[in-house]
């Protein structure tokens, strides 16, 4: 919504100048509206940091290859929590960085909006992991961070350029090819999702949406 | 730049001195710039506002217009020198470019300042 409107405006009251008619008051807001929606909807064009999935990828499939030498439950998932540290800086890192060169603000228009949608599945999996590891279900942990992120993205990206919820999907596919399949793949999953996925997404939005 | 208009489109109605107000009311209606007040040709430059470049289809696509109407509606503003328009070949497809002018930007910033002046007389009125 547009900000509230001051009570007494500093026009020229002595002057006495000529009350708007609703009708053109109405049409103006409905101008300033859709100025404003058009540049937080073209600003979208330019707010997911591309080369910023495609390193966050690259630190997957490190993970992904560290993760498999570990002779334990407990540091296989230390590795992906570390992963994940890490993924979460360089994503939000490149994020502010693109949005600041694009001068657009973060905490605004469809970085907030992005940032709102994305954050609920990614507690959902936080929670979910803390869960499952009690009960003993490690093996079920790379499905259920799968599914969630690419539901994150899937709906932070329902806002933004198409690519987005696209890639979300394609999380969400791998994911349940994860759920469904032998248990003992679960690290490849990961690999191909958070790894693979990360760095074809990041390539192909960085070369065509500016970074 | 496309924060510092984003930021005055959300605070539209927030009191300002602009030493070029325009007159409130019917008077600014009169004066409104007609090249950019029409539909096609605001989303235009309000996209082009908020990013250095856009290409032919990505404005469509935002714009949801048709090949046509967003051809016509851009030339008009690149005849008024609003938009710059850059062609050239990626391999051996050819793009297009456009770019918000510094006299585009004013003319948008003139759009805003009019709106704003209509939306405060009103409350005045």
């Amino acid at each position: 919504m547009l900000a509230p409107m001051p009570a007494h405006g500093p026009l020229r009251r002595s002057s006495g100048p000529e009350p708007t008619p609703p009708a053109l008051h109405d049409r103006a807001l409905d101008n300033l509206r859709f100025i404003r929606d058009t540049m937080e909807r073209a600003g979208s064009f330019t707010a997911v940091p591309g080369w910023g999935m495609a390193a966050v990828g690259a630190t997957a499939l490190a993970a992904a290859a560290l993760a498999t030498r570990q002779a334990t439950p407990e540091l296989w998932l230390a590795t992906w929590l570390a992963e994940a540290v890490v993924a979460l800086g360089i994503g939000g890192w490149s994020l502010a960085r693109k949005a600041h060169a694009a001068n657009d603000p973060i905490l605004s228009g469809p970085g907030r909006r992005f940032t709102l949608s994305f954050l609920p599945p990614l507690v959902v999996g936080g929670l979910l992991t803390i869960a499952l590891y009690r009960a003993g279900l490690v093996a079920a942990l790379p499905a259920t961070w799968l599914l969630l992120y690419g539901t994150g993205v899937v709906t932070g990206g329902a806002f933004s350029v198409r690519i987005v919820p696209v890639m979300g999907l394609a999380f969400m596919a791998v994911g349940a090819v994860a759920l469904l399949g032998p248990a003992g793949w679960g690290n490849w999953w990961m690999a191909a999702g958070f790894g693979g996925l990360h760095l074809l997404f990041g390539v192909i939005v960085a070369r065509r949406y500016g970074g | 730049m496309a924060r510092s208009n984003a930021a005055r489109v959300g605070a539209a109605a927030a009191p300002r001195s602009t030493p070029a107000q325009p007159a409130p009311g019917r008077a600014a209606a009169a004066q409104l710039d007609r090249l950019i007040h029409e539909r096609v040709r605001l989303g235009i430059v309000s996209a082009l506002a908020a990013n250095e470049a856009l290409s032919f289809n990505e404005l469509k696509a935002l714009l949801r217009t048709s090949d046509g109407n967003l051809s016509v509606h851009a030339r008009k503003l690149e005849e008024a020198q609003y938009v710059a328009c850059r062609k050239y070949f990626d391999g051996r497809v050819p793009r297009t470019e456009y770019r918000l002018t510094a006299a585009g930007r004013r003319a948008l910033e003139r759009y805003l300042d009019h709106m704003e002046a209509l939306i405060k007389a009103a409350r005045v009125g």
